[in-house]
């Protein structure tokens, strides 16, 4: 039995998400090898090979990899798959893109989005926005799994040397051509791995008004998020959106701000190690959910928010 | 070019779930349904197409239950101009239906398969890629926009550091992320044509595929609580907790 981790990376840079896949195939018991499938992507297969508890690195090097293209990863895993009883990406756009197409290849089930793992072939994951956690078993003889970055650590990303081996596979299937990326711009840290996260709802009543939440998150190093509501409003892009239908975060602290606490944003973030929420309805349901909640006006909380961070001397900017 | 919508019938997404206390599943008897509303703004999407003149058919596809004759009635209220269901009291996952809906892509011979990126009862988010991959079509996922270009479209994508654009060839199959649009409610005078609009019934077991489930659901619990905590009296309070107390800044 061994298991074979799809690595996200833009060809310079491997993404943290794929550490926590390394550890949820770690709990599987078996023997951890990871694919790089890129172009030019050396560096990548390099820090692969350093993560702690991967035993070897396949590197696929072909200019049709270079955009994680689903169409011309997916035969590539297919011809991989014979030697491992797992394939396990992230559950981030990346890996919920590529892995259906590689099970449906393989005639087998997915299972997505995995939180927990009970044995090799019994996992459990959340369904209807985390309100049922289902435990499901896959008899299939290849199992294909996607995996909740939240519930696994990253595993370190030094104390490994594993070997790298050259693979390859058909490369460009010509279904698909690469446009352009416009990946936002931030020095903020990303959503998903940030260890404090603020975010903001309908009640910021304007994309304007975001600023003050960007205040106080480059005082606490935090990433900026958002709430369907915020997003669908348009005060800020989607790829700001914590929920059911947006990314799901579990920092050590998430600060909402103006957001009333919908089941499907409480989704994307109920994990979270401390929840603090500022809203002027004090029957706001994310009270219900928060650890800490003040009552208040967010136009008059940030700035004093903001202020007694200085005050304290706990800013970081 | 001839649009296929795949549309399907979940519980309404502003119901509160509940969890049978047997842990078999959810609450379904009696409780609200409504369709999914990613496939909603795909119904939009596809109608929008005939609109604009890129489309001058658009076909809506459910697999399930009888009662997904209601949500195809919707999506012909929409605009769609008929409808396919696929007859099955089964269990469906989702290489099932990716199986059943590409016998009817077959069949049809659409230039798009447009379908919700997941549905908002098990949050699978696989059936339009395992679709795109058994009729070897390619995939766009995730979609915020939509484009046709001499025979190919330019699908602009959600992805997790902002947006991906992918020109892919046609026939294709796209999934709708939250922004391609805003999905319209059907007039009463379009309730009223659509049920003169043709459903034309298939049982599922006459199509010649597996839909047996590969996933053994074991068990179906609900998830730990979480408890309310305290209110602040005001931002030092609250900074002075968040510090002091659960030791998360500072």
């Amino acid at each position: 039995m061994s298991t074979l981790v799809i690595a996200e990376h833009d060809n310079a840079e491997l993404k943290r998400p794929s550490l926590n896949a390394v550890t949820a195939a770690q709990a599987l018991g078996g023997e951890v090898h990871v694919l790089v499938a890129g172009s030019g992507a050396g560096k990548v297969a390099e820090a692969a090979a350093q993560a702690a508890g991967v035993a070897k690195v396949l590197h696929a090097d072909d200019p049709a990899y270079e955009h994680g293209i689903a169409e011309n990863l997916a035969p590539l895993l297919v011809g991989l798959a014979e030697g491992y009883s797992h394939l396990i990406a992230s559950a981030t756009t990346f890996g919920k893109n590529v892995m259906p197409r590689v099970a449906a290849l393989l005639d087998v089930a997915q299972v997505s989005d995995i939180i927990g793992i009970a044995s090799d072939s019994v996992f459990v994951r959340p369904t209807y926005a985390g309100n049922a956690l289902a435990t499901v078993e896959s008899g299939d003889a290849t199992k294909v799994v996607t995996v909740r970055t939240t519930a696994f650590d990253a595993a370190p990303a030094e104390g490994g040397s594993a070997a790298i081996e050259a693979v390859s596979g058909a490369g460009d299937q010509g279904l698909v051509r690469f446009v352009k990326h416009e990946l936002s711009k931030s020095d903020r840290p990303e959503l998903t791995s940030a260890g404090i996260v603020i975010s903001g709802g309908r009640g910021m009543q304007s994309g304007e008004n975001f600023p003050l939440i960007e205040a106080v998150a480059d005082r606490l190093g935090a990433a900026v998020g958002a709430s369907r509501a915020a997003v669908d409003a348009g005060y800020v892009p989607n790829d700001f959106q914590v929920g059911q239908t947006g990314k799901v975060v579990a920092p050590d602290l998430y600060l909402a701000v103006g957001i009333s606490g919908a089941i499907q944003h409480l989704a994307g973030m109920k994990d979270s190690r401390v929840i603090c929420a500022i809203n002027k309805d004090e029957e706001a349901p994310i009270f219900q959910i928060a650890d800490f909640g003040l009552v208040a006006d967010l136009f008059k909380a940030l700035p004093e928010l903001a202020e007694e961070l200085d005050r304290q001397g706990i800013s970081k900017a | 070019m001839k649009v296929l919508v795949a549309v399907k019938r979940t519980i309404d997404p502003n119901v509160k779930v509940r969890v049978k206390s047997d842990q078999t599943g959810v609450e379904t008897a009696n409780v609200k349904m409504a369709m999914n509303p990613f496939c909603e703004i795909a119904v939009e999407e596809a109608v929008r197409m005939k609109e604009a003149g890129s489309a001058n058919e658009v076909v809506a596809v459910s697999a399930g239950a009888d009662k997904a004759q209601e949500t195809l009635r919707t999506a012909l209220a929409m605009g769609a101009d008929r409808a396919v269901h696929i007859v099955t009291e089964a269990e469906l996952q989702p290489l099932a239906v990716a199986r059943l809906l590409k016998v009817i892509a077959d069949e049809e011979q659409p230039g798009l398969v447009i379908m919700g990126k997941q549905a908002i009862d098990d949050d699978s988010n696989q059936t339009g890629q395992m679709l795109a991959a058994l009729l070897g079509w390619p995939q766009a996922t995730f979609a915020s926009e939509i484009e046709f270009k001499d025979g190919t479209a330019d699908v602009t994508r959600e992805i997790d550091g902002g947006l991906e654009t992918l020109n892919v060839n046609l026939p294709a199959v796209v999934t709708t992320d939250l922004r391609l649009n805003e999905p319209r409610y059907a007039s009463l005078p379009n309730i009223m044509k659509a049920k003169k609009k043709p459903i034309d019934r298939r049982e599922a077991d006459a199509l010649g595929v597996d839909i047996s489930p590969r996933l053994a659901i074991h068990k179906v619990e609900e998830p730990p609580k979480r408890e309310a905590g305290i209110k602040v009296a005001d931002v030092a309070e609250l900074v002075a907790k968040l510090r002091d107390d659960a030791k998360v800044i500072g």
